[in-house]
């Protein structure tokens, strides 16, 4: 009537359903960003079509940049390293990706009620994952980044016209470059960080009435942080995909007007 | 192998952590004496905790017209009269003042657009009047409480259940128990012991009380010589859930109706003002307009749908007995047609779970389908209105185990401002009274060990009786026979039925050992349950009337001469006595009070 | 569902050796897990070791890990469960198991007591606290706690790392930090306890707290990710520092 004595604390994990799924999931999805978002950012080149800029490459601030934002100085290597260390550090800090890989690349824990992958564990007490509560900075660096999309956004409905002028227009990408500025904005103001310098950090919200209604609106975005978090990643991607495959010749813009 | 026993001293302990035990303890130890608070759940766990609807105190915050004296009115009229007019008074007095003092432990009770604490409608009382935090005001209470406690540095012996009280000649001095975790026997000598153990509930088969509902504060006191009143007056919550089986009797709180639910018959009629007495017709509603009316404005007269317990409870009963209930016995309860989902998720967010987790039934869509469930004693161990003390030197009582306060029929909300009011009277004077004491404590000892041995007979008896089986006939006996409406033939034979139960007790067997045991804790806490069924039935037999919570099918009519008496159980030498005794006079101008504002 | 049945691995045993031991059950409708402990109770082992009290969602006693998974068993409907696979009931892993299915969660009340209290504020002129509904409607979330434990129990920090059990409070506790530190009343400052003594920071937010939580509170998106942002504010965020001086009024 006894089944084999097993030791309850000796068992991995007692759940039987597919706990491994997510874990493997996020790793195929992070892996594959972070590969392409390294060659890109390396490659130097094609991540401009006028009037679109690849959102990797944004703002561009070497004077060697084939569209340049804001010239600050001569930068001999590709200008996307400049920028990319503030939305990366912005995601690597942001509370989601954390989650996200201290469970799936980590092992810590794999999935819950699984067990940890590892003997010994001080959580972010120590360096370097002390630096983590840095994240707060990242959100104000990233939060310029994307005033720079919006630019670049707009940039995107300046068509050249003949004769050195320009026209006001919209082409497919336009809409992607809105898009991708849409949702980057969606993920940054859905930040935890933002939820409380906003009005989180208050213990009386009713004495502050716009920090308060503020307070509730992005709480109400945050309670989807993590969707934003994915769809704005695939969506930067994808953006800059657009604009290199234009600018490669691949693909050709639709001009809507 | 009797003793020696691990033994604790202290000046007084409370031998029970729901609202009251934690409210004495903390005021106990205030009082600057040694206090030790017992309880055989983890704590915090407590029946306490499960209380919904809200704290019934007149604060006026939603109607200045409210004050203590319509709420002493109220309780007045819903007890039937049988109340103990100063416990009644002294509680609608200190009912406020004790809620905002849980507001200054930490507790945050839903507000009012001024920034105070509001009230919500319950049945019975004339004004919105309970203070509330959704409907999970027991968890806000015993949490608050529960913290201020441990920050107060009182000794907690959680998982210990008290068997038996110690005495040293008249007065009490300790108790003796055992831990569940290891089973093993414990002595505590005291100078005063706070009983705040709870009620009886787990004697019926549909009941929206757990496990520890064996009335064992009760029985206690009457093995140590304490007097009871009142133990027929059990009180019946018309709304219980009633399917799926499992889920039969759980609560479904009278908020539901406070916040626009209506009772609803198969015919889809509600059948609520077909059965409104004569004694409430004056405040009650006659119209389904003017029942609507009411939820507008609390200045016109009442919806049916919330008069007192007692009433609602026998007329979903008779609805059902005529063929008009639901297909499961029941009668619908509807909110889903009269608020917005937006609403009823807001207000009641854990029924809306309750249902739909328990039985797949959306609360913002369909009606529920409930009955009547055993919910409460109004009766227990008579106390000192003033001081609790229990007619035993050094017994105080308070909460739900004791007597008085309610009557016949204790209206909704009036229970956990109960517990705070005299639950804070009872460690006052317990300290007091320990102060005071001079003498050596002497928990003589030497009663242990025949009780030890009493306690462990279970285990020395193979393939005996089994305590499961036992406690679900007991049950089965007392919702048939001790149910909602009783006849003197159903209440004899339920007394035959619980005599044989008492044999089979001496019979029971458990498996196992020691070490948390169930089957065993059980064998014990039938000890207490079958001789608090035995006292129901008793006191039930002998109340010849129909009054509150009780009701007589032979005799379906209030007797004033009943309306004056308690019936007193006393225990002596083993056998059992019900005394008419009579209720103490209520002087004139209080009279007034309850005639006059109808 | 006539003469179904439900096939049951329930742990038995106690500190020293135990073992999964299988019973069955006859199926009744709407049945929970906890009426089937109960059956297996009443007819089959009648010393099984199982905590509970409300038998709906309240009171937080009956938590137990199912088919792995840490719960309620009062409020799992065995129809929710696959029953076509036999069940497993074992108790919660985190905490030192006395018997069956019940295991000693002091652990819990000993943290507890660390918390510093709760300080009010001087009560207004009429002698009452004013409070708004939206001072308040946080804090509330997280008095809905039942206290059964199951966030402590599935948290890795303290499942998988005994040791930690010394510095670190737990997800329960900081839901009840957050309370008080959110509190409109309160005036105890409990930050620099939170970052030094109650490990706040090995929580690395992972999420198994919010996710097995029966109240179904936000356990890290609302209680312990903003406690780490006033960690923050007091000890990692030199430029807010620096700001608090420069617009601190006198001294
Ligand atoms: C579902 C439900 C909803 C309710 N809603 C409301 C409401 O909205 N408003 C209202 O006013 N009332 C309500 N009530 C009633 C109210 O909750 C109870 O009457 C009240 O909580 C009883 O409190 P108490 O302190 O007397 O006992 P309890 O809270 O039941 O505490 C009893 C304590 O005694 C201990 N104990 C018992 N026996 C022993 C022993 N032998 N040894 C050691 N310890 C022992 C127990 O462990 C427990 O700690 C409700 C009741 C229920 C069941
Ligand atoms: S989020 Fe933090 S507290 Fe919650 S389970 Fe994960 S590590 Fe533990
Ligand atoms: S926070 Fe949730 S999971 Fe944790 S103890 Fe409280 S109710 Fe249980
Ligand atoms: S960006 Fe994810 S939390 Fe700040
Ligand atoms: S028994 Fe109370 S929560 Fe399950």
């Amino acid at each position: 009537m006894s089944s084999d004595s097993v030791a309850i604390g000796n068992a991995r994990t007692l759940r039987r359903d597919a706990w491994w799924l997510q874990p493997v999931l996020t790793v195929a999805g992070l892996t594959a960003f972070i590969v392409y978002t390294t060659w890109a950012a390396l490659v130097n080149e094609h991540y401009y079509l006028a009037p679109y800029l690849s959102p990797f490459y944004s703002p561009c601030l070497s004077s060697t940049c084939r569209h340049v934002t804001w010239a600050l100085f001569d930068w001999p290597f590709s200008p996307a390293i400049l920028i990319l260390w503030a939305p990366a550090g912005f995601r690597v800090t942001c509370y989601y990706y954390r989650k996200a890989y201290y469970r799936s690349f980590w092992f810590s824990p794999p999935a819950c009620a699984v067990r940890d992958g590892h003997a010994t564990y001080t959580g972010e007490t120590r360096f370097p994952l002390l630096v983590q509560n840095l994240h707060r900075y990242f959100f104000y660096v990233a939060t310029l980044v994307v005033l720079f999309l919006w630019w670049d956004a707009i940039l995107a409905f300046r068509f050249s016209a003949g004769g050195g002028g320009y026209e006001f227009g919209m082409g497919v990408g336009t809409l992607v470059l809105l898009a991708n500025a849409a949702l980057l904005s969606l993920y940054s103001f859905s930040c935890h960080s933002c939820r409380h310098l906003c009005g989180g950090g208050l213990n009386l919200l009713s004495e502050a009435p716009f920090r308060y209604k503020l307070w509730l609106k992005i709480s109400r975005l945050n309670e989807h942080h993590m969707l934003y978090a994915w769809i704005s990643l695939a969506g930067v991607m994808l953006a800059d995909l657009y604009v290199r495959l234009l600018s490669m010749g691949y693909i050709t813009d639709l001009r809507i007007f | 192998m009797a003793g020696p026993y691990e033994t604790h001293e202290y000046d007084v302990i409370v031998i029970g952590a729901g609202g009251a035990g934690l409210r004495a303890a903390v005021e106990a130890s205030a009082q600057g004496v040694k206090t030790a608070l017992i309880c055989k759940s983890l704590l915090g766990k407590a029946h306490t905790v499960m209380a919904e609807g809200g704290i019934a105190a007149a604060m006026g915050n939603i109607y200045p017209e409210d004050n203590w004296k319509v709420h002493f009115r109220d309780t007045m009229r819903g007890g039937k009269l049988l109340n103990n007019w100063r416990m009644a008074q002294i509680h609608a007095q200190e009912a406020p003042a004790r809620v905002l003092e849980l507001e200054e432990w930490g507790a945050l009770f839903d507000r009012t657009p001024d920034g105070r604490i509001l009230q919500r409608d319950f049945g019975g009382h004339r004004y919105a009047r309970l203070a509330h935090v959704g409907d999970r005001t027991g968890l806000e209470m015993i949490r608050t409480l529960q913290q201020h406690a441990v920050h107060k540095g009182i000794d907690v012996y959680m998982e210990c259940t008290i068997a038996r009280l110690l005495k040293d000649g008249d007065r009490v001095a300790g108790a003796f128990g055992y831990w569940r975790e290891s089973g093993r026997f414990v002595a505590f000598t005291a100078k005063a012991v706070v009983l705040a153990t709870g009620g009886i509930g787990k004697a019926w088969k549909i009941t929206s009380n757990s496990w520890e509902y064996t009335g064992d504060g009760i029985a206690m006191a009457l093995d140590a010589g304490a007097d009871l009143i009142d133990m027929e007056m059990v009180q019946f919550h018309p709304t219980g859930m009633v399917w799926p089986p499992s889920v039969r009797g759980i609560l479904v709180t009278e908020g539901v109706r406070g916040d626009g639910g209506t009772l609803k018959n198969s015919e889809g009629k509600r059948f609520m003002f077909n059965y409104i007495p004569e004694f409430f017709k004056a405040e009650t509603a006659e119209t389904e307009k003017e029942a609507d009316a009411w939820y507008e404005d609390k200045k016109n007269r009442r919806t049916p749908d919330l008069l007192p317990r007692d009433e609602v409870a026998r007329a979903i009963n008779a609805e059902v007995k005529a063929g008009r209930g639901t297909p499961h016995g029941g009668v619908f309860l509807d909110i889903a047609s009269r608020r917005s989902a937006d609403y009823i998720q807001k207000r009641l967010p854990s029924m809306y779970h309750q249902f739909k987790e328990l039985a797949g039934v959306d609360i913002t869509k369909e009606p529920m389908e409930v009955g009547p469930t055993c919910h409460y004693v109004m009766g227990g161990v008579r106390v000192d209105a003033d001081t609790t003390a229990t007619t035993v030197p050094g017994l105080f009582a308070a909460g739900e185990v004791a007597a008085g306060l309610h009557g016949a029929n204790r209206l909704g909300g009036n229970s956990l401002s109960d517990l705070l009011v005299f639950g804070r009277r009872a460690g006052l004077y317990a300290a007091e009274y320990a102060k005071k004491f001079t003498g050596a404590v002497k928990a003589g000892v030497d009663q242990l060990a025949s009780v030890e041995h009493e306690l462990l007979t279970p285990f020395n008896h193979h393939g005996g009786e089994n305590p499961y089986s036992i406690h679900m006939d007991l049950q089965e006996c007392m919702q048939n026979l001790v149910g909602i409406i009783r006849t003197e033939s159903d209440l004899k034979k339920a007394l035959g039925e619980i005599a044989r139960l008492k044999q089979r007790l001496t019979r029971a067997s458990v498996e196992g050992h020691r070490q948390y045991n169930p089957g065993w804790h059980l064998a014990m806490d039938l000890h207490a349950l079958l001789e608090v069924a035995e006292t129901c039935t008793l006191s039930a037999i002998e109340r010849k009337e129909s009054r509150g919570g009780h009701t007589r099918d032979d005799y379906p009519k209030a007797d004033p001469s009943f309306g004056k008496i308690n019936l007193v159980t006393r225990k002596k030498n083993g056998a059992l006595s019900i005394t008419p005794e009579p209720l103490p006079e209520m002087p004139g101008e209080l009279k007034q009070l309850i005639e006059e504002q109808k | 569902m006539a003469g179904r049945q439900f096939i049951m691995q329930v742990w038995r045993g106690d500190a020293a050796k135990g073992s999964f031991q299988e019973y069955r059950v006859p199926a009744a409708e709407g049945m929970v897990l906890l009426d089937v402990i109960h059956a297996i109770q009443a007819t089959q082992a009648g010393d099984l070791a199982v905590r509970w009290n409300c038998k709906a969602g309240k009171c937080g006693s009956c938590s137990a890990e199912i088919n792995g998974k840490p719960r309620l068993m009062c409020m799992t409907r065995m129809n929710s469960l696959n029953t076509d696979e036999p069940i497993t009931v074992a108790p919660m892993k985190s905490f030192p198991l006395i018997r069956d299915l019940v295991t000693d969660v002091s652990f819990n009340f000993e943290m507890a007591k660390r918390v510093p209290a709760f300080k009010p504020r001087p009560k207004g002129p009429d002698g009452t606290h004013r409070m708004q509904q939206e001072d308040i409607d946080r804090v509330q979330e997280f008095h809905k706690c039942i206290e059964c434990f199951l966030c402590q129990n599935v948290c890795h920090v303290i499942r998988d790392h005994e040791d930690n059990k010394k510095h670190f409070a737990g997800p329960r506790l900081f839901v009840r930090y957050a309370a008080l530190e959110m509190h409109p009343l309160d005036t105890n400052d409990r930050r620099e306890l939170l970052k030094d003594k109650m490990g706040l920071g090995y929580c690395n937010i992972t999420k198994c707290c919010s996710e097995v939580c029966p109240e179904h509170i936000k356990i890290t998106d609302n209680a312990i990710i903003p406690l780490k942002e006033r960690v923050v504010d007091e000890f990692y965020d030199p430029l807010a520092r620096w700001l608090r001086k420069l617009t601190a009024k006198g001294s």
